[in-house]
């Protein structure tokens, strides 16, 4: 079966959730995704939204995090205040799942605002969200996002969360995670995609091993599993 | 004793111009009724604060009452950016809004330190982010018994509080359910709330985790059904995707919000 490198994007970071793990899920794409694990390799996963419905197991994809669905479906909800403290910073996440508009060399996140001036932005972005302390608090953190020179850029204009435990970066070309030194080098390319394309695609004068793994192609049921979650989606995007 | 009043009055009397104002709902029971009504009163020179500003905070800002701002996400869940919030912010229109943002942990403990009658509370959080620089209201703190680096955000003392809830009964008790976000919180950190309900009843019936603000920390109740579309009142009805996906072209364009407005508020933009 065909597909678009977005939804290898999606697929990718569907498979990056190991099952049974708890995984505190932004919005967006990390949602689409987290759901495909859960209906492929994951049955078990654990879904955590910041509307505080923990266990959430949906039949339809959500456009929002507050959707009813996530609630009517959850093994308990609780209260936003209690979601981030005696959940998230108590250590009880695995894995933050993000997006991001930008990321910099050194993993850090921007969701807040695009241009040099803070007080006049060229582009001013929705903000930090529930990212900071997700970043922070979870055992390890994946942001999904497309990849271009003005999303994987040398410094952010803004650094809304740092993740601190391991980090992987799925983009719609690779996989990226930090070196020794923090450093995003890329680690995978995904099917078709050149080293020179993955380049072209940084801002910075991106590390590639010498001989990068690739990604294996979305399988068909991955890709069936995706395209039944996208009819309730295709209307958001 | 709360007074259960039309919308309109609890309106007039309980929001003023300038007041400090958290409308308050994580995309369930988000108070649109109660927006829509400060909008109709043209109230200026507010101090919007809301975790998520979602589209009610996007038609305050496009309509012209806010001042101020203080937030930690504010787009279009699912669907994109807040295009009236986005043109006041990068092009000054209707007027400047000045901006302070958080995390939502930090509105969260905010939220909390008020209700708790405390100055401030303490999370790890903000550590490494430029929102430590920019942002007023959140200070490094050490812990006096490990001496670990923690951060501090100040108390947050809305002057109102508004809110939607499922139910109230007829003495002013208050009864919401579902994801009930940071409301409890909002609520008794405010020094007056206000509540829109779908439903006054006779009596309130008990149910499981349902959050229960008794009357005599509710200032006034207004009988609002549908008070919350286009987001949702668990058990009553559903979110309105569609309207928030449509959201996205109406607020796109100065006049086209403008006569959504007129339209559907009957008000002047």
């Amino acid at each position: 079966m065909n597909h678009t490198t977005e939804e290898m994007m999606t697929v990718a970071a569907a498979r990056a959730l190991r099952d049974g793990a708890r995984c505190f899920v932004g919005i967006g794409l990390p949602s689409t995704a987290a759901n495909l694990a859960r209906r492929t390799h994951a049955p078990n996963l654990v879904l955590i939204y910041e509307s505080g419905t923990i266990g959430a197991k949906p039949d339809h994809l959500p456009l929002s995090i507050g959707d009813g669905v996530l609630a009517e479906t959850a093994d308990a909800v609780v209260g936003v205040p209690e979601i981030f403290n005696y959940w998230l910073q108590a250590g009880r996440v695995d894995i933050g799942f993000l997006g991001a508009a930008q990321i910099d060399r050194l993993g850090n996140i921007n969701t807040t605002v695009i241009g040099d001036d803070y007080r006049a932005p060229a582009v001013r972005l929705p903000g930090a969200g529930g990212a900071p302390e997700i970043a922070a608090s979870s055992k390890e953190a994946i942001v999904v996002l497309r990849q271009s020179p003005r999303s994987f850029v040398e410094r952010v204009d803004f650094i809304t969360s740092v993740c601190s435990g391991p980090t992987t970066v799925i983009t719609d070309l690779g996989v990226y995670s930090p070196d020794g030194d923090g450093e995003l080098a890329l680690t995978h390319l995904h099917p078709g995609v050149t080293e020179q394309r993955a380049r072209e695609a940084c801002g910075w004068d991106l590390r590639v091993p010498r001989a990068p793994k690739r990604t294996a192609p979305p399988s068909e049921g991955e890709l069936a599993a995706l395209r039944a979650l996208a009819p309730r989606r295709k209307a958001a995007t | 004793m709360t007074a259960l009043l039309p919308l309109p009055d609890a309106v007039a009397d309980l929001i003023g111009d300038g007041d400090t104002v958290a409308l308050e709902g994580f995309t369930h029971l988000i108070p649109f009724a109660a927006g829509h009504e400060i909008i109709r009163q043209r109230r200026r020179e507010l101090t919007l604060v809301r975790m998520t500003p979602d589209v009610v905070y996007d038609q305050l800002i496009g309509a012209g009452c806010a001042r101020k701002l203080v937030f930690s996400w504010g787009g279009n869940p699912g669907v994109g950016s807040l295009h009236r919030f986005r043109d006041a912010v990068e092009n000054g229109w209707p007027s400047n809004v000045e901006l302070e943002e958080h995390s939502h942990a930090g509105m969260a403990n905010r939220y909390a330190a008020g209700a708790s009658g405390l100055p401030f509370a303490v999370l790890r959080g903000y550590t490494g982010t430029d929102l430590m620089r920019r942002t007023a209201n959140v200070a490094p703190i050490e812990c006096p018994f490990t001496g670990q680096e923690l951060t501090a955000v100040a108390a947050l003392r809305p002057d109102v509080t508004v809110v939607h809830a499922q139910r109230a009964d007829r003495s002013g008790n208050v009864q919401l359910w579902g994801i009930t976000g940071v409301q409890k919180e909002a609520v008794l950190a405010a020094r007056r709330c206000l509540v829109t309900v779908e439903e006054i009843v006779d009596e309130l019936t008990p149910r499981p985790g349902a959050v229960v603000l008794p009357s005599w920390v509710v200032t006034a109740v207004a009988h609002c059904p549908r008070g919350a579309h286009p987001s949702y009142a668990h058990g009553y009805y559903e979110r309105d995707n569609d309207f928030y996906l449509a959201w996205d072209a109406i607020s796109r364009d100065r006049e086209a919000f403008a006569g959504w407005i007129r339209e559907h508020l009957g008000a002047a933009v």
